[in-house]
């Protein structure tokens, strides 16, 4: 079946691998991200040779469906990298809006009300974090991580007991599956709603990144802020723009995941921040600044739902080794990373 | 009159005074709630000091000695977030080591069960300066990676299982008395003192600091930024290891997913509160030692006044941002230029003998 499918896709892959190999060469930058893309292909390879049933509709659908939150992290995280700062807050946000929302909608509220709400939630804890970064010269990395502990905080005045979203809930529909094919079995390409927000969100950033204004400024500012503030680009609103957009990101997780699980609780989103540092260094993002890509880190965010894939599948692997491959992975690509940068200076 | 000013004028500018309010403010709201909050009083069957200042001071212990290795590594402009994870390490190489079958109760047990956790702890230091020194990687993402896998070491050390142990010696560390005061937090306060001491009595201190303000530079003035890179993150591995003792001590339990869980955070913040720069360049040792007392007099704070414990980062928070903005210049000009219209005659007044 492989062959099949490789024989037409020959001269295509040839032409492809000599545009890959033009833009390596004439930025070595992209490497990682490119290392990246083969990784995962060769995660879904070995998947499907060492334990089968991966390269089938329903479980690359339910990767996306799985990890939609963690995509539109992952570009939350790549704005906010790109400019050379951190947003540590992402984790506490989701906290703080899902529980909110939830408590929202049992209150009573139009569904549509609360999803914005919850947007607006996680736009204002940016809105702060941009703010104190701008205005009080407070480092990203100590702003976001008192936005951390606020949003957690607050979320556990909120309730510490899981709030349950109602059965009836039109916020669920967003973490409703849609079927497009319906395969042999259960092998069924679905899509949520939530997926479509997330593919929608990461063209949208793909498109202000590479195509506007904001996002060479974005690019700018992580390339050196003196350079950028001195060729008259509007550094102070962009750099206050980027937290806000990272915040509103974070609140949008939070209604996809909310509307996928039905509940919400404080502790929901511990370490989430790590995980979409995580995949934007493993999608080639440069943690100072100035490199890296939006379709990387949504690659790196599905290398590591890949990775709990195929360690569930595996079956074999005992849970405490989990975490210790997900920091062998992240150390690979750091070092391929390094071994890159080196090479150009 | 004028020499009590100036010693005033002198502590106004400590990057730590902030904090000094901070902590005197929330000890005065707990005196507020409850009179008898600061008092002291002596355990007549051991002559051991009881109270809540002493209870203070011990939970203050552990987040002193991380803080300490901290303000060392982000004085070389890196950031260490692996420290939480190595106290689990060490508390699991403990733990582990005393309840194992070779162990005795002796204190020789306790003393070669914390030499091997810190050898342990010094071991996975190296590994993270390794990583940012020779292999360059940012000390971020260098630390992450331990950060992460450092619980899963301490998983697979323990069979995924909280080991619990017991050892007289090894639960003095935590809980005993010398002269009444708590040996955990006599050990701080030596350590702290023993770590200032070399760094600043030596050059090794402004060796760190000109690494942190301009590694090429510093290069080219003949100091070797790699070793002394690796030196700083092995002393804060050896420093988590000592505090992952600290926190295991009081209970003989090492709680793999809670033990110095988040607590690289705190000691981050204890650097901060006293006046260091993320950028590097500059460390406080003091700052960081009256860092770690406003973090845990927060922490106990917050459980005095009957606030449920998960909600305590919130408090965090709010002193976090507030110490942040007094400490930023924004604010500090808005100060100056209320009080200038006051002040003006007197700074004058001191110009002009400073000029004679």
């Amino acid at each position: 079946m492989s062959s099949a499918t490789a024989t037409p896709a020959r001269p295509a892959g040839a032409a492809l691998a000599a545009r890959v190999g033009r833009s390596v060469t004439s930025n070595p930058s992209v490497l990682p991200t490119i290392a990246s893309v083969v990784i995962f292909v060769g995660m879904i390879v070995y998947g499907e040779v060492a334990y089968g049933r991966i390269v089938q509709a329903s479980t690359l659908s339910n990767l996306l469906i799985n990890n939609a939150h963690l995509i539109v992290l992952a570009v939350a995280l790549t704005f906010v990298i790109i400019t050379g700062g951190i947003d540590l807050s992402v984790g506490s946000i989701i906290a703080f809006s899902s529980v909110a929302g939830v408590m929202l909608v049992n209150a009573g509220w139009n569904p549509f009300a609360v999803a914005v709400t919850m947007i607006v939630i996680g736009a204002l804890f940016g809105l702060v974090s941009g703010v104190l970064i701008r205005y009080f010269n407070v480092q990203p990395f100590i702003a976001t991580l008192a936005m951390m502990f606020l949003g957690r905080g607050l979320a556990s005045l909120l309730s510490t007991q899981p709030e349950r979203l109602p059965e009836d809930s039109a916020l669920r529909w967003i973490g409703e599956k849609i079927k497009i094919i319906d395969g042999p079995k259960v092998n069924d390409l679905t899509v949520t709603p939530a997926v479509i927000v997330a593919v929608i969100v990461v063209l949208a950033a793909f498109f202000v990144l590479h195509r506007t204004r904001t996002g060479r400024t974005v690019y700018a500012i992580g390339g050196s802020e003196n350079s950028a503030l001195l060729m008259g680009l509007p550094v102070h609103r962009t750099k206050v723009l980027v937290y806000v957009i990272s915040g509103a990101l974070a609140g949008l997780a939070a209604v996809l995941y909310t509307a996928r699980l039905g509940t919400a609780q404080n502790i929901t989103g511990i370490g989430w921040e790590l995980d979409a540092i995580a995949a934007a260094v493993i999608g080639g993002t440069v943690l100072t600044g100035a490199y890296g890509y939006v379709l990387g880190s949504v690659v790196g965010a599905l290398v590591l739902g890949l990775m709990t894939v195929l360690i569930t599948r595996d079956g074999g692997i005992p849970p405490e080794m989990t975490t210790i491959i997900t920091g062998g992975i992240l150390l690979v690509f750091v070092l391929l990373q390094r071994a890159v940068t080196r090479k150009k200076e | 009159m004028n020499n009590a000013t100036a010693v005033w004028r002198d502590l106004i500018h400590k990057p730590f005074f902030w904090g000094i309010i901070a902590i005197v403010a929330l000890l005065v709201l707990n005196v507020l709630k409850d009179p008898g909050y600061l008092a002291v009083s002596i355990n007549p069957n051991n002559g051991n000091l009881v109270g809540n200042v002493i209870d203070i001071l011990r939970q203050a212990a552990p987040i002193m000695m991380i803080a300490i290795g901290m303000s060392l590594v982000i004085a070389t402009a890196g950031i260490d977030l692996s420290v939480g994870s190595m106290m689990a390490v060490a508390g699991a190489v403990s733990m582990e080591f005393l309840s194992g079958p070779g162990a005795t109760g002796t204190a020789g047990a306790a003393f070669t069960a914390v030499g091997l956790s810190l050898l342990v702890t010094a071991a996975l230091g190296a590994v993270n300066g390794v990583l940012v020194a020779y292999v360059g990687l940012q000390p971020f993402i260098a630390t992450l990676v331990l950060m992460l896998a450092g619980r899963g070491i301490a998983k697979v050390i323990t069979g995924g299982q909280n080991t619990a142990a017991s050892n007289e010696s090894y639960r003095w560390i935590a809980n005993g008395y010398v002269l009444g005061i708590p040996v955990v937090f006599i050990l701080a306060l030596a350590i702290v003192i023993a770590v200032a001491w070399v760094v600043r009595r030596s050059a090794l201190g402004l060796m760190i600091e000109a690494i942190g303000i301009n590694p090429k530079a510093s290069r080219m003035a003949g100091i070797k930024p790699k070793g002394l890179l690796l030196t700083a993150y092995i002393l804060s591995g050896v420093l988590a290891g000592v505090a992952g003792v600290m926190s295991v001590g009081s209970v003989m339990t090492v709680d793999i997913s809670r033990t110095g869980y988040q607590l690289e955070l705190d000691a981050i913040l204890a650097v901060v509160i006293g006046g260091a720069s993320l950028m590097g360049g500059k460390f406080s040792l003091s700052g960081a030692f009256v860092g770690a007392l406003l973090i845990a007099t927060l922490d106990k704070t917050v459980l005095f006044l009957g606030v449920s414990s998960s909600a305590t980062p919130a408090f965090k928070a709010l002193v976090i941002i507030v110490i942040c903005l007094l400490q930023s210049d924004r604010v500090r000009a808005w100060f100056r230029r209320r009080r200038s219209a006051v002040t003006t005659t007197r700074v004058d007044a001191q110009k002009k003998e400073v000029a004679a």
